[in-house]
């Protein structure tokens, strides 16, 4: 299994060509405290780039961007009882979405935890 | 007997809570503190079996709910028409509002509310009209219609204007339907509208609503649209742009006139969030900027009341290309006569019009209110009002620029707002611990965290109505309270210490809200 980063603040983790999505331990620090999680549809078609999810803490609303374009397997419906896993847990437990990947290819580019780490510390 | 304040303050946060200002006198029998008046809710004072009113007794002939006939109490409580009205009034008093100090929230003008606006909106033949008289009978009312939609024309250098939406919003909502009506008709399937970062949150959900994707344009190190990001996404799938000028850093969106042209030229319209008129109008004509719609707050840069103060009215203006596409009714003159131009009529010279968003014509209040505005400051008055509202911010800016981080403050002068970051706070203090400071100093805090791309956005806008005086106060508060954060003044964390309720939990609010009142039914038992 591998884990890629974007720089919206998205990680996935892949297992061949079934993918996890998430949002970043960075990215939910600076939300703050997570009151609400709207999940992508389970069959939902995404596209790379696109809107996949939305996260509301109270500071803020924003979307989360699907990483790679794909079919929605599984959403987390824990968050909707506990959407502050995404604060306690985001790169665990608060995870979003699950989907089956359209094209392996577009994994490319996406950033590593080393060019992730970095990438936070140039912000 | 138990005290009236069952959910509320605060015996039992002793004497620490009771404030800095003085020692602790003991907690009161009510939870009233002087003229500070604890107030329970109304269903903890109302009874289900009182009522303000006499109603005679009613005799149902025939039920014809069928099984729908409800089958128990609603218990909604009854009060009395002086226990209504002193409930209210309590509670006001525990408000904010633009009647008892500076108001400084970003982006929505809160200006003061002229009392000449409220006296002639309750003239009688505009108070007391009914939206269906005879037109003939109305036609003092057309009339102010009519003329507030010159002056509205006038000011934007626009073609047509829209006066029947009834906020910002759903201006925006009016401008992107006419802007959808307009790609119809031309047999254009467009599907994308472009939103920049520094534009009002509504402007992308609007775009959404109308069944647009929605993409987002990135804002420049200057805080303003990166011109060569949205020109190279414009195409034969945009329909167009909406762009908020000046935009939510309160700055001029300089290149306007390149934007419109660029998208114009691609196919596209022009929306323009016209929320921060405030800050050009008399100065600039959006219409000359190459603009096809924009709306104007009349609650904010007209100075008819908002924000719990009265209904929002959000006229849209439209450009030539636009106009034969605007709602229904409007007000048309014939010679000294008005007309109202309904289904009925406009077949015959407004065929393309996209529909009816409202029933009638709109605000008529704020109409009123509006136009006794614009007249009783004239043209050259309105443009004071701009310049006035940019000099008061641009005060603000530099007054507290070296206490706080302006991010844009060395870009130049700031129009109508002046905006912060919490970058140089300590650890662990943030926007929200200044903006729940500013509570206790007396002033409802300004706008936070927006716009987002500012880290710990504070976004202030004292309008024109301030005097120096009020402004050097609020300044003085402000930068004690930048000292406080950032020195980590732990008081400061616990802030708002003076307020009738101190720091909520947010957080558990969203998440766990208590939308229902439940009856004390364990403290009865007890007694």
């Amino acid at each position: 299994m591998t884990r890629y980063f974007t720089d919206e603040h998205e990680w996935i983790d892949v297992d061949g060509g079934q993918a996890t999505v998430g949002i970043t331990d960075y990215a939910q620090g600076q939300l703050g405290d997570i009151v609400f999680v709207e999940l992508p549809a389970i069959g939902a078609a995404v596209t790379k780039g696109g809107e996949a999810a939305v996260v509301e803490s109270v500071k803020a609303a924003s979307d989360v961007y699907a990483p790679v374009s794909g079919t929605v397997t599984a959403a987390n419906d824990a968050l909707g009882d506990d959407p502050s896993l995404v604060n306690s847990a985001p790169e665990g437990e608060g995870w979003f979405f699950k989907l089956t990947l359209a094209d392996a290819g577009e994994l490319e580019g996406l950033m590593d935890a080393a060019a992730y780490q970095a990438f936070v510390a140039s912000l | 007997m138990s005290a009236i304040n069952q959910s509320g303050w605060r015996p039992e946060m002793g004497p620490a809570e009771m404030g800095q200002a003085g020692h602790d006198a003991g907690a009161t029998f009510t939870g009233n503190r002087a003229l500070m008046l604890e107030e329970p809710l109304l269903f903890e004072i109302g009874r289900p079996d009182a009522s303000g009113v006499d109603l005679p007794e009613t005799v149902l002939m025939e039920n014809r709910l069928g099984g729908m006939m409800r089958a128990a109490q609603v218990d909604l409580p009854g009060l009395s028409e002086p226990e209504t009205v002193r409930h209210y009034t309590r509670l006001s008093r525990q408000n904010y509002a633009i009647d008892l100090g500076l108001f400084p929230l970003g982006s929505c003008t809160m200006k003061h509310n002229p009392r000449l606006n409220e006296k002639m909106a309750r003239l009688p033949g505009f108070a007391d009209i009914h939206p269906l008289q005879p037109v003939q009978s109305v036609q003092g009312a057309l009339g102010l219609i009519h003329e507030l939609a010159e002056w509205l024309k006038t000011l934007t250098g626009m073609a047509a204007v829209a006066m029947s939406p009834k906020a910002g919003a759903h201006g925006e909502l009016c401008g992107l339907l006419a802007i959808r009506a307009a790609h119809d008709a031309a047999g254009s399937d467009r599907s994308v509208i472009l939103v920049p970062e520094s534009a009002h949150g509504t402007n992308p959900a609007t775009a959404a609503f109308c069944g647009y994707k929605v993409e987002n344009i990135p804002a420049t190190a200057e805080g303003r649209v990166d011109l060569a990001a949205l020109v190279s996404r414009l195409g034969p799938d945009v329909a167009g742009v909406m762009i908020t000028n000046p935009n939510t850093c309160g700055l001029f969106e300089r290149d306007m006139k390149k934007i419109s042209d660029a998208v114009h030229a691609a196919g596209g319209y022009v929306y323009c969030d016209g929320a921060n008129f405030n800050a050009i109008v008399g100065r600039v004509r959006p219409g000359d900027l190459g603009i096809d719609a924009m709306h104007i707050n009349l609650h904010k840069t007209f100075s008819t009341p908002h924000g719990g103060g009265g209904p929002g009215s959000g006229p849209v203006v439209l450009s030539a290309a636009l106009a034969p596409y605007a709602p229904l009714p409007f007000v048309e003159r014939h010679g000294d006569r008005y007309e109202l131009v309904e289904e009925e009529t406009a077949g015959e010279h407004h065929a393309g019009t996209f529909g009816r968003m409202v029933a009638f014509h709109g605000q008529m209040g704020m109409f009123t209110r509006a136009l006794t505005y614009i007249l009783s400051h004239g043209a050259d008055g309105l443009r004071q009002v701009a310049e006035d509202a940019v000099l008061n911010a641009n005060y603000l800016l530099r007054s507290l620029d070296d206490v706080l981080v302006a991010p844009f403050g060395a870009t130049g002068p700031c129009m109508h707002e002046a905006l912060f970051s919490d970058d140089n706070f300590a650890e662990g203090f943030s926007t929200l611990d200044l903006a729940k400071g500013l509570i206790d100093e007396g002033y409802h805090p300004m706008t936070v965290y927006f716009p987002l791309v500012v880290h710990g956005a504070m976004l202030m806008e004292p309008t024109e109505t301030e005097s120096k005086a009020a402004l050097d106060q609020f300044i003085g508060a402000i930068r004690s309270l930048a000292v406080r954060a950032k020195a980590g003044d732990p008081l400061l964390k616990s802030a708002p210490h003076f307020a009738p309720r101190r720091r909520l939990d947010e957080t558990q609010a969203a998440r766990k809200p208590v939308l229902i009142w439940q009856p004390p039914l364990v403290a009865e038992a007890a007694e």
